[in-house]
Formats: C-alpha cells, structure tokens, sequence
C-alpha cells in the first residue's frame, strides 16, 4: 500500500492514469454508440503496432509533433503560450520548399541550406510574435492565431504562383532529390535493394512502403538539447526566471525583453524544424494547398500538456499521440466504428493530465485510511490485552 | 452605394457567431477563468444546433439546445478549473481536442456516418425571409441572431457594469481572496461565468450552423473560436471591446469578399490575409498593452494568499 501511494505522489502517475481513464472514457463512448470496445481497441493497436510498416509509420508521424511539442513545452516553461506553433510550421514549409525548388546542390549543400531554410522561417515568425508582445505589449495569442491563418494563405499563394506550381496539381514543385532525408531513398528503389532486402521481410517492409526518415532521430536530439538548455544553463536559467516572474527577472538584471524574442525564437525555430524535416523526409517532398490548419501546432500543444511540458516527455508522448492517430485509422476500417473516438480519447486524456489534483486527493485519501486503520488497530490492542 | 451595403450585411453576418463566442469568453475571463476551450464548445453548440433543428423542425429549440450542450461541455472547464484547480489552458485545450471528436462522431451516429448534417431548418431574418429579396437590400435583412448578439452585448455590459451581480463577477476576477473576506462565494461565481461562456458560444455555434449556413459541417466552426478569444484580449476584456473587434474582424472579411468579387490584381489569397494582419496592425498602431484581469487564469484555493 505505501508503495501505491508512493507511486501516486509521482507525476508520471497523474498521466499513466489519465491514459487509462481516456480508455475508460473511450470504451464507454463506444459501448453506448452500439460498437465493441475490446473490439476496437484491438484494432487500435493492431493498426499501430501490427507490422513493422505500421510501427515506422508511427514513427514517421511522430516526428513533427515531437518537434512542435517541444516547442510548445519549451515556451510554456519560460511563461509563453506559443499557440502559434502551426503557422511557425507552415512558414517553415513554405521556406524549405523555395529552397528545395531553387536550389539544387549536392546532398551535403542541399540538406543543410533545406533544413536551415525551415528553421530559420519559424524561428524568424517566432521572434515576431516575441517582439510584438516585448516592445507593444500585444499578447502572444493573439498574434499567434492571427499569424496561423496568415501563413496558411502565404502558403496557397505560393503553392499556386507561376514560379513554383506543379502543373494540374494541387501542389508545388517537389524540391530537388538530392534534399531528401529519406533512408536510403536512391538504393532502395533498385534492384539490388530489392534483392538485399528479400532475406529481411520486417525491414524491406519498413523500408521500402514507407517514407522512414532520419527525421525522428533528430527531433530526440532536439528535444535532449532544449531540455538541458533549459535545466542547465544559464540562458535556460534566465529564460525560466522571466516565465516565473518578470519583475523579480528584471530586478535581477535579467533583460526580460531580449529574453522573450529568444524564447519566441528557438521555440519557432523548433517548430520550423518540424516542417522542414516533413518536406525533406516525407513525399510528396513539398507544400500543397491548404483547406484547413494541418494541427501539427495544435497536436503539438497536446503532446506538450501530455508530456506535462518537459521537452524529454515529449518523446513517449508524441509516439503515444501518433501511434492513437494512426491506430485510430483501423478502428473505423475494421469495427465501423467512427476514428473521431481517438479525438474524443485524447482530449480525454489531456483534460485529466489538467487535474493532477486527482491523484494527490486519492494518495491522501489511501493515506488517511491506512492511517485510521492503525489508529484502529492501536485502539484494538489495549483491549486485547485487558 | 450598393457595396456599402454589401459590407455592412457581411460585416454584420461574419461578425455574429464571433460576437457570442466572444462575450463567452468575456463573461469567463472577468470572473478569473481563462477560457480556451470556447472554440471546442462552438463546434458542440453548431452540431447539436443542426441535430436538434433536424429532428424537432423548430429552430428555436435547437438555438437553446446549442446554448445548453455548449453549456454542458464549459461545466467541465468549470470542475476542472474551479473544483480542481487545474491548469485551466491545458483544460481548455482538451476541450478543443474532445469537442470536435464527440461532434463529429455525434454527428456520424445521428446521420449514417455522414460528416455533416442535412438541410435544416434555419432561424428566420428579422424582417421576414422575403423582405426585398432579389435586391441589394436584402443584404440588410440580417439573421435574427445578429439582433441578438447586439442585445446580449447589452445585456453583458449591463449586468456586469451596473449590477451587484457584475461587480461580485469583476472582484472575483481582480482579486478572489478580497471577495472571499466580503463573503461573496468565488467558487459558486467561477461556476456560472464559466457556464454561460459555454452557453453564449453555443449559441455562437448555432448561429452559425442554423443561421448563416443551414447544416452542420467540418469546417462550419474553423477557427471561430480562437478569433473570438483574439478579439476578448483585443477588447480589452470588455463586452462592447469584444463586440467592435469582432465587427473590425467582420469587416475586413467583408472587404476581402468585395474586392475579391472584382476583377482586382490581388490574388485571392493575399486579399484572405486582409482579416488577419488588419488586426495585427490594429493593435500595434492604436490599441497598445491589453491588461488581463489580475486573477485570470489563476485557480483559487481557499485560504491561500
């Protein structure tokens, strides 16, 4: 019993439970709605986890989201809220994209100056959004949802100018091959790939039906990156100072100003690492019209909150996120059942990561019991005795 | 002559669903609580508007179904946020996860797994549907419901600025603890301003699905209900604040319709733009620092200081 209270007074226990009760929630959801939830749930995690395509798929998809929640989780940490993270994304799309299409270098040119594009689009919509709030006091929400919608238009202008449209498409040029991050992306389409990879099913399979990317290793790198960026050293130390308390930060010799355009900055640099990596990593390798916001921002903040904003718990949970998305794809194939349960799941499972009160009431309540229980038992003796 | 009063019927049509969802947010932010979720009760009040409108005919009921589901889903923010003192921007944003989730998925139980709702019937125009029709006038003819958000931007003003009630509501919002020793009862305030956001955005939400359009579809709410959160901080945290952002941000949609209806050399998608940096560049030319109610966004806990 002291070892289930101990464990309760964890955060990781407020999570663990929230996951369950999105579970719990779900099942009830789909039981009422006339499906069968153990039905559904093993056709969640078939489509997850079935064959290796479905786990690099899952990979695949967790990667910007990786990304976008540690630039969420980032800025939460230092008192901002970057609900901005879809535009910083989109921005860095449009830049990757120009770059990718206009230049065409070698891999080890073209890589880099692809992905530096992206980074440096985000990172610059960003620091706008820091500066708006630092120097005009204009909140950062506002600016953020604004610039949303600004760069979703930016992009189907784009997508659609003379200089970069792909003919009787809906999309832009892809950029050129030689910026793809894609595994093994020459070799495998060859025949002797096709030959080396005949003796590994899992592997031809994973590699060869799916955009599997180096993406995802890079987004970890990151996120260990910010997070001891933030933990362990001084800029960190600042950056937090500021989220905690602006004034106390300001008499401290802090420059409050200077350190939300940064914060602003790496997170939208982030975030825009997450759209370049979708352009170079993923076909169709570029930007294509847009009708709605993608939610790589906005599942990104989810990732964040599950995560309880640590960079480094972003990653289980960006794989939990995609994995449930992906999966969820199945639930409708095989059950009939509506994904939009998966939806109805997550938000479930945020909804209680906000209430870690719940798991320090009931650790309380466990413990108050045991402890009227000896108190009980204490009361008992004597009487024993007499 | 005639565009003038093209721009002010779209001006007064795309500015109505944002005027509701924004004195939501409004009436939730001055009592303390930061509501983030109104998008998410939007889209549950646009879909049970459209479903109670189908099923019962009368698009009356389904105006105050709309305001009593999105009600429904803000009593979550309320128990999250009031009784639990949680982290009420990560609450809101579960909101805006699950309510789109259980619409759609309502939506698909209700109508054979179809993603939008058939054509319902829609709240009539207040000077009757056939009122000049045919001519540019009619554009002046608008939804009933824009009439409502008038009154109701009256009636928020009013309550929370001539009142007791009101100014219980504001001192919940600046300074909890000193309400508390007045013996004004925050959590029981935190509540019903919480509430009646989601109640006003689900009124939103039918205003949309059962007034300018006539069903429900995926995109039918799409971002209304960050614009109107926008428009909360943009006002100042006022309610006639609130209403003349959302008829600025109606108005530059209008602008972007008319000059997009021409023949101008602005691609379409740089006119869309318009709505959005206008308001960006609003705020850096006249508007300045928006003050945030003190307590807003901070949970209470009694007896802490």
């Amino acid at each position: 019993m002291n070892a289930v209270i101990k464990f309760l007074k964890k955060p990781i226990a407020s999570s663990l439970l929230a996951i369950l009760v999105g579970f719990i929630v779900a099942a009830v959801v789909l039981a009422v709605a006339g499906y069968d939830p153990i039905g559904s749930f093993a056709a969640l995690f078939q489509g997850a986890l079935g064959k290796p395509k479905y786990i690099a798929n899952v990979i695949i998809k967790a990667t910007p989201i990786l990304l976008t929640g540690v630039g969420v989780a980032f800025a939460f940490q230092t008192g901002l809220f970057n609900i901005g993270a879809e535009g910083q994304y989109i921005a860095a799309t449009i830049l990757s994209s120009i770059v990718g299409i206009t230049l065409d270098l070698p891999a080890v040119l073209e890589i880099p100056l692809v992905i530096l594009a992206g980074v440096a689009g985000g990172a610059a919509l960003g620091a706008f959004i820091g500066f708006l709030k630092a120097r005009f006091g204009i909140h950062e929400v506002i600016t953020s949802i604004m610039t949303n919608w600004i760069m979703l238009y930016l992009c189907n202008f784009v997508v659609m100018s003379d200089a970069f449209h792909k003919p009787n498409s809906t999309s832009a040029l892809p950029i050129h091959s030689s910026g793809y991050i894609t595994i093994l992306h020459e070799w495998k389409t060859t025949d002797a790939a096709v030959d080396a990879l005949a003796g590994v099913p899992w592997l031809r399979e994973a590699l060869l039906k799916t955009d599997l990317n180096a993406g995802f290793i890079i987004a970890v790198l990151v996120a260990v990156a910010e997070s001891i960026l933030l933990a362990r050293t001084k800029l960190g130390y600042e950056l937090r100072a500021v989220g905690y308390n602006k004034d106390a930060a300001l008499f401290a010799g802090i420059p409050v100003n200077r350190s939300i355009v940064l914060c602003m900055l790496i997170s939208g640099a982030v975030c825009g690492l997450a759209g370049a990596l979708n352009i170079t990593g993923i076909a169709p390798h570029t930007i294509t019209l847009l009708a709605a916001q993608e939610g790589y921002g906005f599942n990104g903040l989810s990732v964040a909150f599950i995560a309880g904003c640590s960079c480094v718990g972003c990653i289980p949970a960006s794989l939990l996120f995609s994995g449930l998305i992906y999966g969820g794809m199945s639930v409708q194939q095989v059950m009939g059942a509506p994904s939009d349960i998966i939806n109805i799941m997550i938000g479930t499972i945020v909804f209680f990561i906000a209430l870690p009160a719940v798991t320090r009431r009931i650790a309380e309540w466990l413990e108050r019991r045991q402890e009227a229980k000896a108190a009980a038992g204490d009361a008992a003796l004597p009487g024993k005795e007499a | 002559m005639d565009s003038i009063i093209l721009l002010v019927g779209i001006t007064l049509m795309y500015s109505t669903p944002l005027i509701f969802g924004a004195l939501g947010g409004v009436v939730s932010e001055r009592s303390g609580v930061t509501n983030i979720g109104i998008e998410g009760m939007m889209v549950i009040g646009a879909v049970s508007a459209a479903i109670a409108s189908y099923f019962t005919g009368n698009p009356w009921i389904a105006f105050l179904v709309a305001g009593l589901a999105g009600g429904l889903v803000a009593t979550l923010h309320a128990v999250a946020s009031v009784s639990f003192a949680a982290d009420q921007t990560v609450s809101g944003v579960a909101i805006n996860l699950l309510a789109p989730g259980l619409a759609l998925f309502l939506c698909r139980n209700f109508f054979d797994g179809a993603a939008m709702s058939p054509i319902v019937t829609k709240l009539p125009k207040v000077l009757g549907d056939s009122w000049m029709a045919g001519t540019v006038w009619s554009n002046l003819n608008v939804n009933v419901t824009t009439v409502m958000a008038l009154l109701l931007t009256l009636g928020v003003w009013f309550v929370l600025y001539r009142t007791k009630w009101g100014l219980r509501v504001r001192a919940v919002g600046e300074h909890p603890a000193a309400a508390d020793t007045l013996g004004i009862n925050v959590y029981k305030v935190r509540y019903i301003c919480v509430i009646l956001s989601g109640v006003f955005a689900g009124f939103g939400g039918a205003s949309m699905t059962i007034a300018i359009i006539s069903q429900f579809t995926q995109t039918a709410i799409s971002g209304h209900g960050f614009i109107a959160m926008a428009a909360v901080i943009f006002g100042k945290w006022t309610p006639w604040g609130a209403y003349g952002a959302c008829m600025l941000f109606g108005a530059t949609q209008a602008l972007t319709v008319l000059l997009g209806g021409g023949a101008t050399v602005i691609p379409s998608q740089i006119l869309a733009m318009l709505p959005y940096a206008m308001t960006i560049i609003v705020l850096i030319l006249f508007v300045g620092k928006s003050v945030a109610p003190k307590a807003d966004g901070v949970p209470y806990i009694k007896g802490s200081r």
